[in-house]
């Protein structure tokens, strides 16, 4: 970035007392722009900007995000009241999409360009320019020397041309047989620099493709063969819900587009989860995960062809087409099996979710939205829920049950059955983790029984209806991402660190010789200056000296 | 699965560690505290002059001024080679020396910790916040005997062991974790990549922080020099009272302005590459570990907060108007940022990054 002095933008120099014409400037409204823009570009500006960029991400780290935990911010919303609910207008929950935080970064890298450009030019015409001529007195330079040596003034100019063979170097002749030398060296800081701050612009560009182009989609599915089934329906809804396939956003449990996404089109992919195990240690520590996969990346022609693969933790797979996939998590979906007493079953199988990431304490409601009638029925009045919890390790004190190991050692639920309208066709949307709240608030589901039950045991209800317990399986939670850019943001990454390392490392200097004959030896004055930071310079310094040779007369003092 | 016996020696050298480098803290603080003492330096020269002035002035004599601030010439303010005219070594230089000693014994024995930690558990030893914390520590007490080699100064020991102490102290009481094997999420050879070159840099920075803070330390202390200086040639007289400057201040000996803030920069210039070697690392390891490369998790967005600040301090640093004081305060708050960043995002607001072995 520039360091133009824009304190003086604008004002006329004085002078001397001569009265001056009005200078002819640009009309005002341009004038006023380009005050603007040198004063956007300049390094003042472009500090305050950083500065703010920074401040402006800090409620990002201590605020809740909806993008990065819905009912966690949610929570917090209706925590804090009126303050929050205005915090939230403001964009203060979504601070990396908020218009606040665009516009700083946004100036910034304007400034960042209407800097760069002019800096751009000027290095390369620097390159194509000669090192420029050797000053007239050396000796008011920081660095300075002067020896005489042996030899006529272009046999020493051959001499320390030769000694230095990777500076940028000139060799021009003076009045009366003298020779000088220019030479410089870490014209690659400034190179640095440029493509540090370019690759800035270039990682923006591809975050930004990334945004745009990119998705997420998120998926539970049940692990077949990793669970216990009490009964043959059990086994068959635990092991018949083991895959999906990424036609449509729909088979996703959630997902997340990119601007640009609408949905469709999706390169297929199916997937079966075939199987899923953990290490754990005693005290309950997961040590390891790996789930056994099968899946099919053309499934309208793969028929029943399948590439069998282990999905791990921190090893994703990556599919042809850019589309990788991820074991994110894991946890328990236990089955529930409803007999009515007219003999209807119903089974079904619900992901509950971990409250407790250690444990694995887990939460969720197993909807029956669909009971059996007799005729004059109204569905509204025998919908059924099981809502609780599921403990992989049950442990009940006090009534409350809870896991107290990771493992499904000895799994319990401890549940309350809900009969009545479980509220699907309100428009509210509810969590699949819980009923409707206001539905059991308004009288419309009523709670029929509470029991905590061990695989196998059963609930019956007044009317007859029993609610079994029958068994369970693992889920993994597994992830969908795409991101056409990323390749390209690590290229940039990459480009910016050693831009930075160029820029920080190298010292920019340059060192002057002048030869003058004197009889059949030379005297040779030499002069140096590092651009950025003379200290370090003087070593290398001194050993240009040395290369016009031994000093016949003179002596070696270096200045530091 | 874990080696109990290397695991407790490994607690064992630790605690000769932070005994040692409390040891250190002690000697090197007698040593500054008597420096002044010893060898006038150039804002002691100041003084002295200006005292001499006070007194000629109030003899009614003129007055002959000079700025304050000098640069550090080479010589001055080197420890090691400071001995009275008697040839006796003077007692605070002692202790100077000691400090060392300890230091150097501490140092070694924090590497054992180190190492036996990574033996007993067969993993890499950065896998919680004891073991980080601890790392950042060696980091930093290794930039600062790097420091010490280079420069033949060791008068930032006493600030650089204050912080150090007081981490490795929090982290043996607060942060500590049993030697153990570490969650499925941590296994990978990202850790050893991300995590080790976050603890380096860290701690380096750490140094640059402490070098900052000492030059805003000196330039308060130069700036009350100058005022007081300014008073006496206005008034004729010493000042007295408010802006009364106490010219056997021990802030005296703390070295020249230029050189504090070629400290500040030297290790920020070594450190900032491998800092933003490290988030990029992250980065490609939440790609691994996630399925994004950046989610603005709150330990990312902390570490960018930091690494923006950072970018700040090397701009400001040549900007004009933003030299000096100013670029030494953003020096001071981007570490902080870390510092924030490593306790706070990891304990309180809860993230990803949460591997803290703190439950």
């Amino acid at each position: 970035m520039t360091t133009h002095d824009t304190s003086r933008v604008g004002v006329e120099d004085p002078g001397d007392d001569a009265p001056r014409p009005p200078r002819q400037g640009p009309p005002a409204p341009i004038a006023f722009l380009r005050n603007v823009w040198r004063q956007l570009t300049s390094m003042r500006i472009a500090l305050v900007l950083l500065f703010l960029l920074a401040l402006a991400s800090v409620p990002g780290a201590l605020l809740p995000q909806w993008s990065l935990n819905e009912a966690k911010t949610a929570q917090y919303l209706l925590d804090n009241g009126e303050w929050a609910m205005w915090l939230n207008r403001l964009g203060f929950f979504e601070v990396f999409a908020s218009p606040w935080y665009s516009a700083i970064y946004l100036l910034l890298f304007i400034s960042l360009v209407g800097c760069l450009t002019p800096r751009t030019w000027e290095f390369v015409g620097h390159l194509r320019q000669q090192p420029v001529k050797v000053p007239r007195n050396l000796a008011r330079l920081p660095l300075h020397d002067e020896v005489v040596v042996a030899g006529t003034p272009s046999a020493v100019a051959d001499e320390v041309t030769a000694g230095l063979k990777r500076w940028r170097r000139t060799r021009r002749t003076e009045d009366g047989d003298v020779v000088t030398i220019s030479a410089e060296k870490g014209f690659i800081r400034e190179a640095g620099n440029l493509i540090f701050h370019f690759s800035l612009l270039g990682l923006l560009v591809a975050i930004a493709i990334g945004s745009m182009f990119g998705f997420e989609g998120s998926v539970l599915i049940s692990s077949a063969n990793t669970g216990v089934s009490t009964n043959e329906q059990a086994q068959e809804v635990g092991d018949g819900n083991s895959g999906f396939c990424s036609t449509t956003t729909i088979s996703y449990d959630n997902f997340r587009p990119g601007l640009m996404i609408d949905g469709t089109e999706l390169p297929p992919f199916c997937v079966q989860v075939d199987g899923f195990e953990a290490d754990y240690l005693d005290n309950g520590m997961a040590v390891a995960f790996r789930t056994h996969i099968r899946y099919q990346l053309d499934p309208a022609n793969d028929g029943d062809t399948w590439q069998e693969q282990q999905l791990e933790v921190n090893d994703p797979i990556r599919l042809e087409g850019g589309q990788r996939l991820y074991l994110l998590g894991h946890g328990y979906s236990p089955i529930f099996t409803v007999t009515w007493p007219d003999g209807t079953q119903q089974t079904r199988m619900t992901p509950f979710q971990p409250e407790d990431a250690f444990y694995f304490t887990s939460q969720g409601a197993v909807k029956f939205t669909d009971p059996p009638l007799q005729p004059g029925e109204e569905i509204t009045d025998h919908q059924l829920a099981v809502v609780g919890i599921f403990a992989p390790t049950a442990f009940v004190h006090q009534g409350v049950m809870t896991s107290t190991y990771p493992a499904p050692e000895s799994p319990g639920v401890a549940v309350r059955v809900f009969v009545g309208d479980l509220g699907l066709e309100t428009g509210r949307s509810q969590s699949v983790f819980a009923i409707d709240e206001q539905q059991e608030e308004l009288g419309l589901l009523n709670q029929v029984a509470s029991q905590n039950l061990a695989p196998g045991e059963t609930i019956t209800l007044d009317d007859g209806t029993t609610i079994e317990f029958s068994g369970f399986r693992e889920f993994v939670s597994l992830q969908t991402s795409y991101d056409p850019a990323q390749g390209w943001a690590l290229v940039f990454a990459i480009l910016l660190l050693i831009g930075l390392m160029m820029s920080l490392t190298i010292k920019r200097r340059r060192v002057w010789f002048r030869i003058i004959p004197e009889g059949t030896r030379s005297r040779v004055q030499v002069g140096g200056l590092a651009r950025t930071d003379q200290a370090g310079y003087g070593e290398e310094f001194g050993k240009l000296v040395l290369l016009a040779g031994r000093p016949v007369v003179g002596g070696t003092e270096v200045e530091k | 699965m874990i080696n109990e016996g290397l695991a407790a020696w490994s607690d064992t050298a630790f605690e000769w560690a932070l005994a040692g480098y409390i040891a250190a803290l002690v000697c090197f603080g007698i040593e500054f505290a008597s420096r002044k003492a010893v060898v006038p330096t150039e804002a002691e020269a100041a003084s002295a002059r200006l005292k001499a002035e006070q007194k000629s002035v109030r003899k009614g004599g003129t007055t002959v001024l000079d700025p304050p601030v000098v640069e550090a010439g080479s010589g001055a303010g080197s420890i090691g080679l400071v001995r009275r005219e008697d040839g006796k070594v003077p007692l605070g230089t002692r202790f100077g020396w000691a400090g060392m000693v300890v230091l150097l014994l501490g140092f070694v024995g924090h590497v054992v910790s180190i190492v036996l930690r990574g033996l007993s558990t067969g993993r890499a030893p950065w896998g919680n916040m004891y073991e980080f914390a601890s790392l950042i520590c060696a980091a930093a007490v290794a930039g600062f005997l790097v420091l010490i080699w280079r420069t033949k100064q060791r008068v930032l020991g006493f600030f650089l062991l204050l912080p150090v102490v007081i981490l490795m102290y929090v982290a043996q009481s607060v942060l500590y974790a049993e030697a153990g094997v570490l969650v499925a999420a941590l296994h990978s050879y990202w850790l050893v990549i991300h995590v080790l070159s976050i603890a380096l840099s860290c701690g380096v920075l750490m140094l640059s922080g402490v070098a900052s803070a000492t030059y805003l330390l000196r330039a308060r202390y130069e700036k009350k020099l100058a005022k007081a200086q300014a008073w006496t040639a206005e008034h004729g007289e010493a000042p007295e009272g408010r802006i009364a400057v106490d010219t056997r201040s021990i802030w005296s000996s703390l070295p020249s302005l230029s050189t504090l803030d070629k400290w500040a920069y030297r290790t920020a210039i070594v450190a900032f590459p491998v800092f933003t070697f490290a988030i990029i690392a992250g980065a490609m390891w939440a790609e691994v570990a996630w399925g994004r490369y950046w989610g603005w998790d709150p330990k990312e967005t902390f570490s960018f907060v930091s690494w923006v600040l950072y970018a700040a301090y090397l701009h400001a640093r040549s900007t004009a108007g933003w030299r000096g004081t100013k670029s030494a305060w953003i020096s001071v708050v981007a570490f902080l940022s870390m510092i924030f960043n490593l306790f706070f995002v990891n304990m309180v607001v809860s993230g990803l990054h949460s591997y803290a072995g703190l439950n």
